[in-house]
């Protein structure tokens, strides 16, 4: 037994830092497995509807590469662009014997229940690796589908971005309309290298019952940016996460932009963290969260580690029901002299004042409501392409639509 | 008669502010509301376009011959009363474009012809009111009321905070508001709120009112009635209400 292996196996019933403890022997390690698709066909109406809704094409067209596991089969893998490599996470680790310099390099196998569980009982995932220099002109698509009922899904990921390459990503995750219990584990890494620009736009879309526990580390290196937008509006059991970035060379830069909604009977513990060690790095996390019902800890830590950086982290809630509770959890650590670090949290409702002003614009109550839920939500995100914004936004615009 | 308000007493958090007011303002017609500051001017134009802080405890307002004393605000903005506030709120996230989307272009012009005669271009794309100055807020207000095209326009102080060069632009928008290029056909009609008379230069203004107190104290020829306030003060109103 590996040293690795040894490691997951004594982290098996380690439980997570935050958010409540999942019984693993609930969910079955086993699936039937799937035919593999080449040209993304096999879907039937409902599932492709399903995957549009979080940016996944069933047509290979303006992606740099399109990826698509179902339960734990790969069932689509094909690239889009030279120098944009993408390959299953198993193909990978064998083309690349083992990728001993990055695989569990970044998250650490023993860190919980769940990165053992990911390494123990490993499915699948994807791996991207974008060339020196090149840069993805559309985006690169991987969807991980659930549709086998009560299983765990071990995903592991991995993201390398040579020297001054560019890559947008695109991960949707979600459900078949029937499905009602399912586990997520998800680990990704992501290394990204001198000069690089990633941006990793996550659109979630669970099922009433699922269970989610992403795992990410990313590494950023001199002048590399790292640009996260993590949305889910839509009813999930549980998500617990705190994805942690480690700007690591000097000028580095991260953004994470998180968009929140829990629908009665929804828990989400969702944050994001980022060190700071290097000289010139800047930071600015930002969360927008609403409750209709569910629980909300939104998260957030800035760790300043050397002088002459910079970061804001910023939480807002809307509690837009009688139930419900939002907690933001905003925290500093300076650990030298100067650093420069700020924070503003905020929870409360739709002030009165907004809604009567549009009202004697003569929009209704509900209307003006809704503009007003749907501007909340609407972070701006610089750098990410225009088709990929207008994602976001229809997704934003018709929640806060159908939310009154 | 448009608007006729009758004994409107109005609390705002439990204190009485508008004590039995009277005002009736027919088609075409644009009245001038004085006063000092406090004096309850703010609140009769809030309380006709039926803010809910604003608590109507006695009295009744008609427009158009409807009771609307207790009807929803936006109910009111639809029959045709429409506003331009002081301090509107920032909205964010929502640009002032987004807004506009969302009404129904009642007007003659279109809303890039409206856009270029105010020259706000640049401002359609950001947050509603977010960081505006005091002319670009008076801009944005009035570019949504020409839009909306109510027959009823309350402007509570369109020239505060705004540069002489950006009052041309505004009274000149604001007297085509109140149609007065026409004179027969006149329909809309306006209750404007002012301290300078440099709005009154372009607003034409049929009838003055004096509020002090939460009461309407004096009515007359809105010209006259500046020019002695501007002389001796709202003193010599009070002074010539003994």
């Amino acid at each position: 037994m590996s040293a690795l292996d040894e490691k997951a196996r004594a982290a098996l019933n380690k439980k997570a830092l935050y958010g409540p403890d999942i019984d693993l022997d609930r969910f079955s390690s086993k699936s039937s497995p799937h035919e593999y698709d080449p040209e993304l066909s096999h879907f039937s109406d409902g599932e492709k509807k399903h995957m549009a809704e979080v940016g996944i094409l069933a047509s290979r067209d303006e992606r740099a590469g399109s990826f698509v596991l179902k339960d734990h089969s790969p069932i689509h893998c094909s690239m889009g662009q030279e120098g944009v490599e993408l390959l299953t996470m198993r193909d990978a680790l064998r083309k690349y014997n083992g990728l001993p310099d990055y695989w569990w390099k970044a998250v650490d196998v023993d860190a919980d229940k769940y990165t053992a569980q990911a390494s123990a009982a490993f499915h699948d995932g994807f791996f991207i690796r974008v060339m020196a220099g090149t840069k993805s002109l559309h985006p690169v698509q991987t969807c991980l589908y659930i549709s086998d009922e009560g299983i765990a899904q071990n995903i592991h990921n991995m993201v390398i971005a040579e020297e001054g390459s560019e890559l947008h990503i695109i991960t949707g995750c979600t459900t078949a309309p029937h499905l009602k219990k399912g586990l997520h584990v998800g680990v990704s890494e992501f290394y990204i290298k001198k000069g690089a620009v990633v941006t990793s736009t996550m659109l979630h879309n669970w099922g009433e019952e699922i269970i989610v526990r992403p795992r990410t580390t990313v590494w950023v290196e001199e002048g590399a940016t790292f640009m996260s937008n993590y949305v889910c509006m839509k009813m999930v059991k549980s998500v617990q996460m705190y994805p942690s970035v480690r700007l690591m060379g000097k000028n580095s830069i991260a953004r994470l932009n998180t968009i929140l909604v829990a629908p009665k009977g929804a828990d989400l513990d969702i944050g994001g963290r980022v060190s700071l060690e290097a000289t010139g790095a800047r930071a600015e996390i930002i969360s927008r969260t609403i409750t209709t019902g569910g629980n909300i800890t939104a998260r957030g830590l800035l760790i300043g580690q050397v002088p002459d950086v910079k970061a804001h982290l910023e939480c807002s809630g809307l509690i837009l029901s009688e139930e419900g509770r939002i907690r933001a959890i905003p925290e500093i650590d300076g650990r030298v002299a100067g650093v420069e670090m700020s924070h503003e949290a905020a929870v409360g409702k739709i002030s009165q004042d907004e809604i009567e002003y549009l009202m004697s614009r003569g929009l209704s109550e509900e209307e003006a409501t809704a503009l007003i839920v749907r501007g909340f939500l609407n972070v701006k995100m610089e750098g990410l392409p225009r088709e990929l914004q207008d994602k976001i936004e229809r997704v934003i615009n018709d929640t806060g639509k159908s939310l009154f | 008669m448009l608007l006729s308000i009758h004994n409107l007493t109005v609390e705002i958090a439990g204190k009485e502010v508008l004590h039995e007011v009277n005002l009736s303002i027919d088609h075409g017609e644009t009245h001038v509301l004085f006063g000092k500051n406090g004096s309850g001017k703010t609140t009769l134009l809030m309380a006709i376009m039926g803010f809910s802080g604003c608590r109507v405890t006695k009295g009744e307002i008609l427009f158009k011959d409807t009771d609307i004393t207790y009807l929803p605000i936006s109910e009111r903005a639809r029959m045709g009363i429409g506003m331009s506030f002081q301090r509107p709120p920032t909205i964010r996230g929502v640009k002032v474009h987004d807004l506009i989307r969302t009404f129904n272009n009642n007007g003659d012009a279109t809303i890039e012809q409206i856009v270029s005669s105010l020259n706000f271009a640049e401002f359609m794309e950001r947050d509603i009111n977010l960081g505006f100055s005091g002319g670009e807020i008076k801009k944005s207000e009035l570019l949504q009321l020409i839009v909306q095209n109510p027959e009823l326009i309350l402007l509570d102080e369109p020239e505060s905070g705004v540069d002489l060069e950006n009052i041309k632009v505004i009274g000149k928008v604001i007297k085509k508001l109140l149609q007065k290029n026409l004179r027969r056909q006149r329909v809309k009609a306006g209750l404007v709120i002012t301290h300078t008379g440099l709005i009154l230069n372009y607003l034409e203004a049929d009838k003055g009112h004096l509020m002090l107190n939460g009461m309407i104290i004096c009515e007359g020829n809105p010209r006259e009635m500046f020019e002695t306030i501007q002389n001796s003060g709202y003193e010599e109103c009070i002074r010539c209400q003994r």
